[in-house]
């Protein structure tokens, strides 16, 4: 197992707002018509579709608050009484789908962008990570009876580090060098955004004291860190 | 335009492009990936009646869980690692710990559980004083459940136990540190009996000085007031165990930088213009902060971190002072996880506990080398030299969570095999003594604890994490941590890859106090089932000519058949030709090993 956390890891900077998605347009894209399916044959994550498409229903809730990452597009959240889980856990979990929802599209561009071989295999290692981490999210959330946010949900949400519709438009032109080059940049934006939600997660009051939500929360911090440093290195080695 | 498609994933990973531009050929030949029509595949789900497939193993017996620990929710209850004393095992478990007598394997007695919200509640035994690592949010100085609503109750650190009475464990104290205890790992004192060192390791950042005093968070590794880029020491007096407390911060960490992509360089990297993430970039731009595991070595002064994105090889002789000697990323590994030395320590294998455990990262679409094993030789300067991947060659299914986890050497002499935990691919044993070749000798796995869901997507709320935590040759048999389903226990069964005699010579290697992150070094008793292991491997790869191996199989036969100095010197005169016949054999070591075991016995012959 990964470590579990400690609710004041990570006390890292939280990332002011992106300025780029400060100024992001909130209309999704039309260019987005199909869920991205998680990776495997039986995935959850498509039959969770029917119940959440209200999550990208309503482009304007769509903002950066990611101290509260509150969108009106999500039902409320109600904790039985007694239960070891926090609102902010909940949220965490709902809002970390999306955000995972989105890099998962973002790797899926690489191939037909005729992506490096080092972006490439970065891309399909992302993309395996994520899928599957969005698939204990979504059983998470439904044994405890929450709202469960579908891999098409980020089309209308916009987390910290998320894409704006500007760069995802950037990203989906670009092909080879400019590609990797883009998607490295993006991919660190993005990464860094994940781990101030997981940052933001631990700085409310009992949240992630739940085992399951805190393991979750550190293989994120430590993977995508981890990912954030080689994807650095990656982009000095650009010519 | 439409959306990009999926990703044409091969079933075998050598045929995939990803592959074939980053890897070097040689990590590839060594196993065949995965398997189509494994036995493994597709067994009965279940918890307590799921389908079995097991290849040369025999299930002695499962123990379930006790009823204070007995749920399948999550991981609040689920079993953790074990440590070994004698004919007593105790289990971790992240709300306490139990402690059973294993003097019949084929009928545990439950001997005490302590229950106590202790995630994750690793184990380790060091006389009557047992260590136990805990390290979440929720766990509370008084054991209690419910959570930590006032910072003061947090403990983060390692508990201690008198369990010199394992019917009636006491605790002694808490030892509080600023990271937590995700594991630990015993270090002996060079010299002095008494005392113990414990190596904590926890990933995660430091809790608020308000919390705990001293504990400081930072980007930068060289501030020696920083409570990151650390393992802190904690050193232990037996006949004082209530003064243990933290001594020293192994600072082994300083000076890496993050790991560089397969094939490319490590380079200082550029600031990201108009990024606001100047000091995340900083902790980016170190390395691993902490360690998720260290397996130490004490007989060879040496310790392997697994370091989440490297490994890490220690020197250790100065327990107060440890020394990194070398360091090595791939960044196909997503966390390296765990170590396992040779015994002769030249080589280890490393884990990448991709995914974190929880994840179902051993179906067909995984490729090798995530989430499996790399095999490191170590050098005569100390450095590693990477080696083949081994990955259980099964195809998995989502509902299974899978990814390589804790194991141990079974004592074979003569070559270098392990036994390992898969989560729900359950428990494998290894051969990884050509680093370019591991191969599977045996396995034990179950079907998955949940049914199939498909077509059902809201039949069931959330997947099972269970299976095997670590699996460990302990004098004799393979204990085995079942996250979900509890203590099971495995014997070896002989086979064309392991015979019988090699079995036997293992079972003759007896610890009294095992801890496998910890490892003892294996010396083998001077005795017949030694000298005839390395006769079978001879057989086996063809290492003497088979007339030669024939004639020494009966002379073996016949000194066993004679008693005292009629037995000595009949092994004496055997192991001279022996080492005779070494000059010219394919595999001349081995030859002489046998000699040597001969030579042994033959002295030992009274």
């Amino acid at each position: 197992m990964p470590p579990v956390l400690s609710r004041s890891i990570l006390p890292l900077v939280m990332l002011p707002l992106l300025a780029a998605c400060a100024a992001a347009s909130t209309t999704p894209p039309a260019t987005a018509s199909a869920p991205v399916a998680a990776a495997g044959p039986a995935n959850a994550a498509q039959a969770a579709a029917h119940d959440a498409h209200a999550a990208h229903a309503t482009p304007a809730a769509a903002h950066d608050a990611h101290a509260g990452h509150d969108m009106s597009s999500m039902p409320p959240v109600s904790i039985p009484a007694g239960a070891m889980i926090t609102e902010a856990d909940v949220r965490f979990m709902q809002h970390m789908i999306a955000h995972h929802a989105q890099a998962v599209y973002m790797t899926r561009l690489a191939d037909s962008a005729g992506a490096g071989a080092r972006v490439l295999t970065l891309a399909r290692k992302i993309d395996l990570s994520q899928a599957g981490e969005i698939k204990i999210m979504q059983d998470w959330l439904r044994e405890y009876g929450q709202h469960v946010p579908d891999t098409d949900s980020w089309r209308g949400m916009r987390m910290v580090g998320m894409l704006t519709e500007e760069q995802l438009a950037q990203l989906q032109q670009a092909k080879g060098v400019a590609f990797d080059r883009l998607f490295l940049r993006l991919m660190i934006q993005h990464h860094e955004g994940a781990i101030t939600m997981v940052a933001d997660l631990l700085k409310s009051p009992r949240a992630a004291q739940e085992v399951d939500i805190s393991v979750l929360a550190n293989e994120i911090e430590a993977a995508q860190m981890a990912e954030i440093g080689l994807m650095w290195q990656m982009l000095a080695d650009i010519p | 335009m439409r959306c990009p498609p999926l990703f044409p994933y091969a079933r075998t990973v050598a045929a995939s492009g990803l592959v074939a531009l980053l890897a070097a050929p040689a990590l590839l030949d060594a196993q065949t990936y995965p398997n189509a029509n494994d036995p493994r595949n597709n067994l009965k789900p279940g918890l307590h009646d799921a389908g079995e497939a097991l290849l040369h193993m025999r299930l002695v017996s499962t123990t379930r869980k006790p009823a204070e620990l007995d749920t399948i929710r999550g991981l609040t209850f689920t079993n953790s690692d074990l440590a070994f004393k004698g004919t007593t095992v105790y289990v971790g478990n992240f709300a306490g710990f139990s402690i059973y007598d294993v003097k019949n394997p084929a009928k545990p007695e439950l001997l005490s559980v302590v229950p106590c919200i202790t995630s994750q509640g690793d184990p380790s035994i060091w006389g009557n004083l047992l260590f136990v690592s805990a390290e979440g949010a929720g766990n509370r100085n008084d054991c209690a459940k419910g959570g930590v609503t006032n910072e003061q109750d947090h403990m983060a650190g390692v508990r201690i136990y008198d369990v010199s009475n394992p019917r009636a464990p006491r605790f002694l104290k808490n030892v509080q540190t600023c990271k937590g205890s995700h594991t630990h790992t015993l270090v002996p004192h060079p010299t002095d009996a008494n005392i113990m060192y414990v190596y904590v390791s926890g990933n995660q950042g430091a809790r608020p000085a308000s919390e705990l005093a001293g504990c400081k968070n930072g980007p930068d590794p060289a501030d020696e007031s920083n409570s990151l880029y650390r393992l802190d020491v904690i050193k232990v007096d037996r006949r004082n165990p209530q003064a243990a407390d933290v001594v020293t911060g192994a600072r082994i960490f300083t000076g890496l930088g993050p790991a560089p992509a397969r094939g490319g360089r490590a380079r200082a990297p550029r600031a990201m213009s108009g990024a606001d993430s100047a000091e995340m970039a900083a902790y980016a731009m170190t390395g691993p902060r902490n360690c998720h595991d260290v397996t130490a070595y004490p007989a060879m002064g040496l310790l392997a971190g697994a370091c989440a994105s490297y490994g890490l090889l220690v020197d250790i002789s100065q327990p107060e002072k440890p020394r990194r000697l070398d360091a090595v990323a791939d960044t196909m590994f997503s966390l390296w996880h765990t170590a396992v030395f040779s015994n002769d320590g030249k080589k280890v294998v490393f884990t990448d506990e991709w995914g974190g455990g929880t994840s179902p990262n051993c179906q067909a679409v995984h490729p090798l080398e995530m989430g499996g094993n790399t095999t490191l030789v170590i050098g005569a300067d100390k450095k590693f030299t990477q080696h083949a991947y081994f990955k259980i060659p099964t195809a998995q299914t989502t509902r299974e969570n899978c990814v390589s986890h804790n194991g141990s050497l079974i004592p074979v002499p003569g070559r270098d095999i392990m036994v390992q935990g898969w989560y729900q691919g359950g428990v494998d044993v290894i051969d990884f003594t050509d680093p370019d070749k591991p191969f599977e000798i045996a396995y034990f796995d179950r079907g998955p604890v949940d049914p199939p869901s498909d077509g059902e997507p809201n039949s069931r709320a959330r997947g099972t994490i269970a299976g095997s935590w670590g699996a460990y040759w302990h004098n004799g048999l393979i204990y085995s941590s079942e996250m979900a389903r509890g203590l099971d226990i495995l014997e070896v069964l002989p086979s064309e890859h392991l015979s019988a005699n090699e079995i036997a010579a293992a079972k003759l290697v007896m610890f009294d106090e095992f801890n496998p992150q910890s490892q003892p070094r294996i010396v083998w008793p001077a005795a017949f089932p030694v000298v005839r292991s390395y006769l079978d491997q001879l057989v086996r790869g063809q290492g003497l000519p088979a007339a030669r191996t024939t004639a020494i199989a009966q002379a073996i036969d016949a000194a066993e058949k004679q008693s005292g100095a009629a037995r000595k010197t009949a092994l004496t005169t055997l192991a001279g030709q022996v080492e005779r016949d070494a000059a010219g054999a394919k595999d001349a070591e081995r030859v002489r090993a046998m000699a040597a075991a001969m030579r042994e016995l033959a002295n030992a012959t009274r």
